[in-house]
């Protein structure tokens, strides 16, 4: 999808006068072909289609391969690689310094689906306002190649021998913990992958996006399927996405046919437009978004698109009705209570 | 026979989860009330329901209120105990205890008072049922209050304060307090010496406990984040947190300018205090041993990062689950060098009520100062129990936002920043904080090897000069640290040092070694790590110091030692960790036994174990 540019400003910038390249990280270190460059790519792409103040975004990662990847893009925003599985928690309080800040997360499936699974499940439950990636590819790659709790049972991986585990399905976990936005994709679709980062990052609370990302070193064999063959053999779409900025009426242009387009308003007046392929799925519908994913994992599918959402939910913020000044900005006038009051806490005590 | 005025301990033995803490803090308050010094300790099991449970007070004209392991006064109400309760009575001193416990009296040498509660209770058909056993506990209030002279009014007071006034739960008590003090009026004749007479010694004091003090205290250090996870002794500190918030920091927008968070463990806890401190936010958490031990490797990204934060540990003694409701200072040397490679921690050590509300605010300003976790370490008996305080004191000086650089600090330097470079030579370096919207405010924080700009690097001369400029901002921080409160005696030559709440018990202890054994001492009570200078003065200014503290390692003794090793041999540790708070009888029998060269093992009068019931402890 591309942008039209308003009327006199430059053709290469974007609403709010900004460049693609201001949106870009560091060259990454992952490896060549590594599914987690293709994600910060449409990460960039997204957030700059979506004209978003790179200063309005907070980064946040775990560690490992997936949780290096703030530093590949968005150089402009503040981001803290935090600790293995602890990111939701540096999250939560994070985003609390100013609440009108947007989390960008990404994790992996060690870092969210092994050691921080527990904070995974809360982050959801707390409807922080932020996405989480997760780049899921079934395996350590930091660590040179070890069985993640997403891996498949009967993967073989060379060190490690046969996974005799049943495997997490996050999405899954995802709405049993009543997270309000969930979507699935691949790395290897990289449209898909953008229309949901745009309309994740439209979502007010959280929104999750399990992206399976094929590890090019340790997991690509054809059979596995955190692998860019099976991956692109097994793939089947919910439905096309198409992400409608608020702002931006002219998109509605596209062509779509009654009876197969199913709109989905989002809280800030943006519309997702799914446009159903085989099947028709309600992506409103949690009994639903259980059901499509029982139904992929029984018939070995790998379904990609948005599965649930729930866009009215109140977030984390609005749960605890801060000030509208960012508490970060309150000074001592604002925190200190007055003088005569500790008179006042005194005569409280016996 | 001579009486006995304002000078004797009362000890109370009832059921956990008997009503009982109502009665005992209203004979605490009301004793406060008639201006005599007066201390109480809970000393509780880990159990909701069930276990004995007792509660000590102590009235000292004088004013040492550290708990003595004799008790003139013992009131039983709970057959599980009474055998050890009715021992423990000292000599002469006077057992007082409910008459339908029918077990040997054994005892010839002490004074008995049966009391009917049961039957005074069922005397007044306004109590309901369900109340009988709750408000059964005032009989011995009210007897009490006749037998050694509690002022019926204050116990009064007391009750109102205890309800908020609410009339019908004082009456209902209150009753029940004067049924009590007109049977022992009618039937017991007074056999024993121990008297309360009114004082003025309580004037313009409080009473409070030391995680009120330090929650209300962070409100007035402009507390805005606080996460916390459940556990014994620390939860009272983010409850009050709760309780008070709304009324200090009322807006009329009806918005909130502070979010208090119950986490889903002591690891998210303080990750989101991290994350907080991280976004500008003046962030805390509070937990005790079990807590700190999770938290240990946030507190490690902290200081790394440079995060401010503020942790208070209200310590219980370990290890592990070790005794949930008891007491200890055993925690100092695992927060010293919490978390892995090379690292150091701010502690700070509040000594009573003042402190825990004073460090509360300051707390956050040397945080935010020296851009680091500071680890306020209290402990339950300061923390859970009520003491005798000076009215807390609005803070002398304005908060310390520390070096921050904001959109317009950042043009005048035309965005030329680095966040860990050591621009003012003192190792502290400048940050910003997110949703500055500067382009170049930004900075990637991370616990992985970073460079002046904060940038990943493995670069070990890099790495290595920037712990270099991290131990220096270690040096600068003895400047701002709380420094040591020194009591000095004239021609001195041995020297005593202690932290937190010990003080009271030293202090006693050192009047009685120079009363009884001539021995004169200065005492010092250490408030910071690293340590101030006038640790280093002192340390070196006495021929002999003996390190007092409770637990069983001489944790402190440890630090000083590693810090003045020219001193080491002079440093003589003096430790002793049970649950118990600490005696001044154990603190002189420490002293003098090290003095002889034996190790101190202090005795506590009477054991005070809980039957071995295999019940499950409250974490």
């Amino acid at each position: 999808m591309s942008q039209l540019p308003m009327a006199g400003a430059p053709a290469n910038v974007n609403l709010v006068g900004l460049a693609k390249h201001d949106y870009r990280g560091n060259p990454t270190t992952l490896c060549q072909g590594c599914g987690h460059n293709s994600i910060s790519n449409q990460i960039i792409s997204a957030l700059y289609e979506l004209s978003v103040l790179p200063e309005d975004v907070l980064k946040f990662s775990g560690i490992g391969c997936s949780s290096k990847s703030p530093t590949y893009f968005m150089n402009r925003s503040f981001g803290f690689n935090s600790l293995h599985g602890r990111m939701p928690s540096i999250a939560t309080g994070g985003l609390f310094g100013d609440h009108t800040l947007k989390g960008v997360a990404v994790s992996g499936d060690g870092d969210t689906a092994s050691i921080g699974m527990g904070q995974f499940k809360h982050i959801m439950r707390r409807n922080v306002n932020m996405v989480y990636i997760i780049e899921n590819n079934g395996v350590y790659g930091l660590t040179k190649g070890q069985f993640s709790a997403t891996a498949e049972r009967g993967l073989q991986l060379k060190k490690q021998g046969t996974n005799p585990y049943m495997p997490i399905d996050l999405c899954m976990e995802a709405v049993i913990s009543n997270a309000t936005f969930i979507a699935r994709s691949f790395a290897g679709n990289p449209k898909q992958v953008k229309e949901l980062i745009k309309a994740a990052y439209s979502h007010e609370g959280i929104a999750i996006l399990d992206i399976i990302s094929p590890c090019v070193t340790f997991n690509n064999n054809e059979d596995s399927h955190y692998s860019y063959p099976w991956g692109k053999e097994h793939e089947a779409p919910l439905h096309d996405i198409t992400y409608v900025p608020p702002r931006n009426e002219i998109m509605l242009e596209e062509e779509m046919k009654a009876g197969e387009i199913r709109e989905v308003a989002m809280h800030d007046g943006s519309i997702v437009v799914l446009k159903n392929l085989e099947k028709h799925h309600d992506p409103t519908d949690r009994f639903e978004a259980l059901r499509i994913l029982e139904e992929a994992q029984r018939n070995n599918w790998l379904i990609t698109g948005l599965i649930y959402i729930s866009p009215d939910r109140p977030t984390l913020a609005d749960i605890y009705q801060l000030v509208d000044t960012p508490l970060n900005r309150l000074t001592e006038v604002d925190l200190r209570p007055a003088p005569d009051i500790i008179d006042k806490v005194n005569a409280l005590m016996f | 026979m001579d009486k006995v005025v304002n000078d004797f301990s009362i000890i109370v033995g009832t059921k956990n989860g008997s009503g009982s803490s109502t009665a005992n803090t209203t004979i605490l308050r009301a004793i406060f009330k008639m201006g005599i010094p007066v201390s109480g300790k809970n000393l509780f099991p880990s159990n909701i329901q069930g276990l004995p449970t007792w509660y000590t007070i102590r009235a000292s004209k004088d004013g040492f209120l550290a708990r003595r392991e004799e008790q003139e006064i013992v009131v039983a109400i709970n057959p599980d105990s009474f055998t050890r309760d009715l021992a423990s009575v000292a000599p002469g001193g006077a057992f007082y205890y409910a008459d339908d416990i029918k077990q040997p009296i054994t005892r010839a040498d002490i004074a008995m008072y049966p009391m009917p509660i049961k039957q005074i209770v069922r005397g007044d058909p306004s109590i309901p049922n369900d109340f009988r056993d709750l408000v059964g506990n005032m009989v011995y209030v009210g007897t009490l209050a006749q037998m050694i002279g509690i002022d019926l009014e204050t116990i009064h007071a007391a009750l109102s304060f205890h309800f908020k006034g609410k009339q019908k739960p004082v009456d209902m008590n209150f009753n029940m307090v004067k049924a009590g003090a007109e049977w022992a009026k009618a039937n017991l004749e007074k056999k024993d010496p121990f008297y309360l007479e009114h004082m003025d010694k309580t004037d313009g004091l409080i009473m409070a406990d030391g995680n009120t003090a330090a929650a209300i205290g962070s409100i007035f250090g402009g507390a805005q984040f606080v996460s916390w996870y459940p556990i014994t002794p620390a939860s009272s500190l983010a409850e009050a947190m709760n309780d008070y918030f709304p009324m200090l920091r009322k807006r009329e927008d009806g918005k909130y300018t502070y979010a208090v968070m119950q986490a889903e463990d002591e690891l998210a806890a303080i990750g989101m205090a991290v994350g907080a401190g991280w976004s500008g936010l003046r962030a805390m958490t509070s937990t005790s041993g079990p807590g700190l031990s999770l938290m240990t490797e946030f507190a490690g990204l902290a200081y790394y990062a440079e995060v401010p934060l503020v942790v208070w540990d209200i310590q219980r003694i370990g290890p592990s689950t070790g005794l949930p409701t008891r007491t200890s200072q055993a925690d100092l040397t695992f927060a010293n060098a919490i978390g892995h490679g090379d690292s150091e921690t701010i502690i700070i050590l509040p000594g009573n009520i003042n402190e825990c509300f004073d460090f509360g605010w300051q707390a956050f300003d040397l945080a935010e100062r020296l851009q680091t976790p500071v680890f306020v370490l209290s402990d339950l008996d300061m923390g859970m129990n009520q003491w005798m305080s000076r009215p807390f004191e609005y803070p002398d000086k304005p908060m310390d936002r520390g070096k921050v650089l904001w959109e317009k600090d950042l043009e005048e330097l035309k965005g030329n920043w680095g966040r860990y470079v050591d621009k003012d030579g003192d190792g502290i370096p400048y940050r910003t904080i997110p949703g500055n919207k500067h382009p170049l405010s930004s900075y990637f924080t991370r616990g992985t090897g970073h460079d002046e700009q904060a940038r990943y690097t493995e670069d070990n001369v890099v790495f290595q000069r920037n712990m270099e400029r991290l131990k220096k901002k270690f040096v600068t921080a003895k400047e701002y640290l709380p420094k040591s409160v020194t009591h000095m005696t004239e021609g001195a030559k041995i020297g005593v040092i202690g932290y937190g709440s010990t003080e009271a018990a030293i202090n006693e202890a050192r009047v009685q070694l120079e009363k009884e054994h001539g021995i004169k001492t200065s005492f010092m009570r250490v408030r910071a790590t690293p340590f101030t200078h006038d640790v280093d003065d002192f340390v070196h200014a006495h021929e002999v110091i003996y390190v007092v503290e409770m637990n069983r390692d001489g944790q402190l003794h440890k630090l000083l030692t590693l810090a003045y090793p020219e001193a080491a041999m002079n440093l003589k540790s003096v430790a002793f960790g049970d649950g118990m708070p600490a005696s001044a009888k154990w603190v002189r029998e420490g002293i003098l036994a090290k003095a002889n060269g034996a190790h101190p093992v202090p005795t506590s009068a009477i054991a005070r174990n809980e039957p071995s019931n295999g019940s499950k402890g409250a974490n």
